[in-house]
């Protein structure tokens, strides 16, 4: 995993709310052994026609969204399907972070893991941020801050574990295979 | 002097390796691996490349489902899995579990099922027990009063690797259900009921334990099926306090303590309960005696009304027009009398045995209306032969249904049973997301007997009054 320090993009919008893992790369394309190549599948119902030509009116499509790294949703993204596939679909589409009042649980530690950064924020900045496509914004890992246009800044909350693994690239397995003597104890004296 | 605990916290304690810090999540020891050949190609790929082994093989358990046919020639031989991308996935299963040394219920196999309905079928779910697997639906294990959650399949490679998760603790949420069912209200009417309540996100962050008479009442299926669905409400799991029905679920069983140890574990397992006075982050209550059987109109589960009531004339969901639009229903219709073009019985939600003779009370005598479709599709081959012992299949084939071999089937659109754009499908699994039984398709969640009714009057019925008859 790439170090992240910060993030600087302008954002691509969908205003909606409970945006489940189903939507997020549908359960058809889960018959793959791999992980890469997941981006052309993202949000394929909501992308596409029943033609497979791109749907004009849907947000991700429209040429203002080109190039844009933070997607903002609304509350309760990520809910339903465990499927990791969900963040490997939109780092592969080139979305680094994604903006919402809430995240499911799974959702947000499956993003976590794979340097797809969530950050949550309340629910005024997000109205604002639905009602505001396209503003450029900074996400700071140092400073767990979100700075918006005008000088307006909000900070987010985020583990210190999570941020550290973030910033540092560091790869969880490893962290957790250093814990092998404890893991060994721990094994001997519930036998 | 140690405080109240919850039944959360208690099963918790017991798993910490490394305990949680200010700065650094928990260490946490998971008892029961559960793998699938969906989630798992990516983790054993990492395992290979970094020349890692499977921990402890003999925790972890593989079986197949999610992508695997139903029809009989399709598994058991005549005719190849027609879906290649599913054959190749199945085939990496078995090339994963067989290098690395891993159990696993293959597609033949007389054990094989939903990796939710064999884990306790086998008497592998126990309480007390932490138990992971790469789907979120896991929390159905928290019937036996296990913590169980879902995981992705990064973290499937951590607990193949080390047998251990990195996880900050929940809160806990307590739903004391007052009051018992009435005829004709199931488990899936309380939990969809509950959903209803709290809402898809109401859980998140937490851990649900369920409690009181209305849950005390249920037998293992049906708490299984109210555990399912914690996950629907957001919440990380669901459990409940493990008792004498639990006991008698799982004596005997082949992954069940024998003998001496069973009484041991048994005394043991009767500690697992909150204790009187353990405070809950959040506590709701629900009187199970109001419960009606419910239906979902919309394109969540929290979407949802008494089988007998109407969508919303209005909501302050901002998602309402849309899911009015992509159901094809109009604010304020109602329920019942409104067309159904498929039937599907299955899903770990609603595929146990007495799910299938509850479909079967309600089909038998009768056949289903003209031009509905129907499925049903028993949760693992054990049941499905358990099942066929009782002569339930005949009542499903003489009424006009398929009966297919076990598997997740239509609960998902990716093993070949999909339902076409535009139809509407009265299904008993979990999830009516958009697209879930494949493109376009018109979900509607209710539980096995409303899906029996329904398919025999070819409209949305409210089951009590085939009931009645
Ligand atoms: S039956 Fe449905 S919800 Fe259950 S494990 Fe299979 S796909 Fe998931």
């Amino acid at each position: 995993m790439e170090p992240i320090q910060s993030i600087t993009s302008r954002t691509v919008v969908l205003p909606r709310t409970d945006i489940d893992t189903d939507q997020i790369i549908p359960a058809r394309f889960l018959r793959t052994t791999s992980r890469e190549g997941l981006g052309k599948q993202l949000f394929a119902d909501w992308r596409y026609l029943a033609d497979g030509s791109p749907n004009p009116d849907f947000e991700l499509n429209r040429p203002e969204a080109q190039g844009c790294k933070v997607l903002v949703g609304g509350r309760n993204f990520g809910c339903g399907s465990s499927r990791e596939h969900a963040p490997w679909a939109l780092l592969d589409h080139g979305i680094l972070a994604v903006i919402s009042s809430e995240f499911a649980d799974i959702f947000r530690s499956n993003a976590l893991k794979n340097g797809l950064v969530p950050v949550i924020v309340d629910d005024a900045t997000l109205q604002w941020l639905l009602a505001n496509p396209g503003v450029e914004v900074t996400i700071d890992l140092a400073t767990s801050t979100l700075r918006l246009p005008g000088g307006k800044s909000v900070t987010f909350p985020i583990e210190p574990f999570a941020r550290f693994c973030l910033m540092q690239g560091v790869d969880q397995l490893g962290y957790l295979l250093l814990k092998d003597a404890e893991i060994t104890a721990y094994e001997k004296q519930r036998a | 002097m140690s405080a109240a605990r919850t039944l959360f916290q208690k099963v918790w304690e017991r798993h910490e390796v490394v305990p949680q810090t200010a700065d650094t999540p928990a260490v946490l020891f998971i008892d029961l691996h559960l793998i699938h050949e969906v989630t798992t190609p990516q983790a054993f790929t990492v395992l290979r490349e970094r020349g890692l082994k499977v921990r402890r093989p003999d925790l972890t358990i593989g079986t197949m489902d999610h992508s695997t046919p139903t029809r009989t020639e399709q598994v058991f031989g005549g005719k190849p899995i027609s879906i290649a991308s599913a054959a190749n996935q199945v085939r990496q299963l078995e090339l994963n579990c067989t290098e690395f040394g891993v159990e696993l219920m293959n597609l033949q196999s007389d054990k094989r099922g939903i990796v939710h309905v064999i884990g306790p079928e086998l008497g592998a779910t126990q309480p007390g027990k932490t138990i992971v697997c790469g789907d979120s639906h896991t929390s159905t294990h928290g019937a036996f009063g296990a913590l169980a959650f879902g995981i992705g399949t990064t973290e499937v490679g951590h607990v193949l690797a080390t047998q251990c998760l990195l996880q900050t603790r929940a809160k806990t949420l307590a739903i004391n259900v007052t009051g018992r069912l009435r005829p004709g209200v199931t488990a899936k009417d309380l939990v969809l009921a509950i959903i209803g309540r709290i809402g898809v996100g109401g859980g998140t962050g937490h851990v649900i334990e369920f409690r009181g008479e209305g849950i005390r009442a249920l037998n293992m299926d049906e708490r299984m099926t109210v555990c399912n669905m914690s996950i629907e409400a957001g919440a990380r799991a669901g459990m409940v306090a493990p008792d004498a029905v639990t006991f008698e679920y799982l004596k005997g069983r082949p992954r069940a303590p024998q003998g001496a140890a069973w009484d041991a574990a048994v005394a043991d397992w009767n500690t697992l309960v909150s204790d009187p006075g353990a405070v809950f982050d959040r506590e709701v209550t629900l009187d199970a005696s109001t419960v009606e059987p419910m239906i979902t109109w919309g394109t969540h589960p929290g979407m949802v009304a008494a089988v007998t009531g109407s969508v919303p004339a209005t909501s302050t969901d901002p998602v309402f027009e849309r899911a009015l639009t992509y159901m094809g229903f109009t604010a304020g219709q109602k329920l019942a009398g409104s067309p159904v073009n498929v039937v599907f019985i299955g899903s770990c939600t609603n595929s146990r045995l007495t799910d299938l003779r509850a479909a079967a009370g309600v089909l038998k005598g009768h056949r289903i209306a003209a031009g509905v479709q129907m499925l049903v599709v028993p949760g693992s081959q054990q049941i499905k032969k358990l099942a066929e012992a009782e002569g339930l299949d005949r009542i499903f084939i003489d009424a006009g249904a398929e009966w297919r071999e076990s598997g997740c089937s239509m609960c998902l659109g990716m093993n070949g049973d999909t339902v076409e754009k535009g139809q509407y499908s009265l299904s008993t699994s979990n999830r009516n997301f958009e697209g879930r039984q494949g493109v376009g398709a018109r979900t509607l969640l209710a539980s096995p007997l409303t899906a029996a009714a329904s398919a025999v009057r070819g409209v949305i019925t409210d089951p009590r009054e085939l009931l009645q008859d």
